[in-house]
């Protein structure tokens, strides 16, 4: 069986400055699989994942959405090719300026011009599938927990059906159950849609309950890549090294960021 | 050497950073005239900008007006020349004091805010949350408060233009002892339409500048809070020292020949 790729990356580089942040990336993710990057925190991988998204502009190589290089688009195409992706932010991001539903909504009632009505009936909607009430819909994000705010992020990111979906960090700062509700939440959204999912994470309980594939981002490199069932027998002593947390082997920490 | 290397690279940040922000002003006003209009936000930016600045600017005018009435009597006195008062205030409020201070009073407020909020949106990721779900932050923040900068102000300044002729008026004939029908008659007669317009001209410029300062500095902000609080206090500096330069800049197109 030959699987279509739904993202495809090519010999992507990426600096700031001096700092050569991505050296060289390739990586493709099959159509309705769930790819994990991990990698130890500045390495690169939200530097990657905005890059795919179109947030950072790379130096150098290709990236390939279901087939079209996105680098080479005009910038109407871009932000419509951004109708296929849904994304969860690090932060959650969520708009303080506007109450929940209408981030939830966001696309549907600002860019799709929806009526007011309709797109606080589908927030409500979508707020039911990552378990929460209607009763926060008019809350400001601000009135939220940690946990709720990444619910809502979640919603917003699923809210217009993408057939792409972008995670990052999403367990970051949680505590251990409510991270792994929003693992659950995570299988399931992404299952329920049929969607590609690309997760990024450096919490390894997370990426092995919402993966199908693990890659390791190590040094600007893609360095191991691998069903996640294998993911204990890598055969590679960075992945070893990362996947069980010991601070001896050759990954060597450094104390200064950067 | 070393002088000459540090005068080139601080002459080469300086051309640089005024082109960042002309075209960052080039890209706002572009998306003023490009669909889809946001009349809601502008509308909500207009009263922020307008309406909450209303009490400051206002208490700012008439106490201008009063002091300027009082400084021109104790100086005109000398030279007999004081019922020259009526002239000299509406003139300076109208033309200078007007604007000048509105501008600054808002630099203050609302360029200092707009930095601080979209700010936050920079370093909490939210700027880019916009454009993942298809919106351009430079139409869906900038331009519509550019575009309320560009109208509101001149309003704002019509208004404290009213009130610092008042400030005025009220000083002169409760204090002073003038007529009032003279007074208001003096006052009429020598305003002319091309000193409140220039006003009105130089109200506007200075809305968008502070406007278009706040949403820089914030959308350029970068490191947490304290690059917010960095935003913040530079859009206020800038905003100040643009609004200067370019109030000499408009009365001389106005009224050197
Ligand atoms: N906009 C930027 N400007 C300069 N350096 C950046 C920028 N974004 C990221 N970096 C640097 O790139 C490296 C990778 O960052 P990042 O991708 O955020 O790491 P992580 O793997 O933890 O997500 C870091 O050293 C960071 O300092
Ligand atoms: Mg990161």
């Amino acid at each position: 069986m030959t699987s279509s790729v739904s993202i495809s990356i090519r010999n992507l580089h990426k600096s700031f400055g001096s700092k050569h942040v991505l050296r060289g990336i390739n990586l493709d993710v099959k159509t309705n699989e769930s790819l994990v990057i991990i990698g130890g925190s500045g390495s690169g991988k939200s530097v990657l994942l905005k890059s795919i998204l179109g947030l950072i502009e790379p130096d150098q190589g290709e990236i390939l959405i279901d087939g079209q290089n996105c680098l080479e688009m005009s910038r109407a195409d871009r932000e419509n090719l951004m109708a296929k992706f849904g994304m969860l932010f690090q932060g959650g991001a969520l708009f303080d300026s506007l109450p929940v539903w209408e981030n939830v909504s966001f696309r549907p009632l600002v860019v799709e011009g929806m009526d007011r009505g309709e797109a606080k009936a589908l927030a409500v909607e979508t707020l039911n599938k990552v378990g929460l009430g209607a009763e926060v819909a008019d809350l400001s994000p601000a009135e939220l927990s940690g946990g709720m705010q990444k619910r809502v992020g979640l919603a917003r990111a699923i809210s217009s059906k993408p057939s792409i979906i972008f995670f990052d960090e999403p367990t970051t700062g949680l505590d251990p159950i409510m991270a792994d509700v929003i693992n659950d939440l995570i299988r399931k959204s992404v299952n329920d849609l049929g969607a590609t999912a690309l997760s990024i994470t450096h919490d390894m309980a997370s990426a092995r309950k919402i993966s199908d594939r693990v890659a390791m981002l190590y040094q600007g490199e893609m360095i191991w890549e691998g069903p996640s069932s294998d993911i204990n027998d890598s055969g590679n002593d960075h992945v070893d090294q990362f996947v069980h947390g010991r601070a001896e082997g050759p990954i060597a920490m450094p104390v200064l960021k950067g | 050497m070393e002088t000459l290397r540090r005068l080139g690279e601080a002459t080469l940040a300086l051309l640089t950073a005024v082109g960042r922000l002309s075209l960052f002003a080039a890209s706002g006003i572009f998306h003023i005239f490009k669909p889809p209009f946001r009349w809601k936000i502008v509308l909500n930016q207009m009263i922020e900008v307008g309406f909450y600045s209303l009490p400051v600017v206002g208490l700012t005018a008439i106490f201008t007006g009063m002091v300027l009435a009082l400084q021109s009597y104790t100086g005109f006195a000398r030279f007999s020349a004081e019922s020259a008062i009526p002239q000299v205030v509406v003139v300076s409020i109208t033309r200078e004091l007007g604007p000048v201070l509105a501008g600054l009073m808002v630099a203050g407020r609302v360029g200092a805010a707009m930095a601080a909020e979209i700010g936050t949106m920079r370093v909490t990721e939210q700027l880019d949350a916009l454009k993942t779900l298809s919106t351009n932050p430079m139409s869906f923040l900038v331009a519509p408060r550019l575009l309320a900068g560009l109208v509101t102000l001149p309003i704002l300044v019509a208004v404290a233009d009213v009130i610092g002729v008042m400030g005025g008026y009220l000083v002169s004939i409760y204090k002073l002892g003038f007529n009032p029908a003279t007074y208001l008659h003096n006052t009429m007669q020598f305003l002319e339409v091309q000193d409140v317009v220039s006003g009105l001209v130089k109200a506007s410029a200075f809305g968008f500048i502070v406007t278009l300062l706040g949403c820089y500095h914030g959308y350029h902000s970068k490191g947490g809070a304290q690059g917010v609080g960095q935003a913040t206090t530079n859009a206020v500096v800038t905003a100040s020292i643009l609004i200067l330069c370019s109030n000499y800049v408009i009365t001389e197109l106005f009224f050197s020949r």
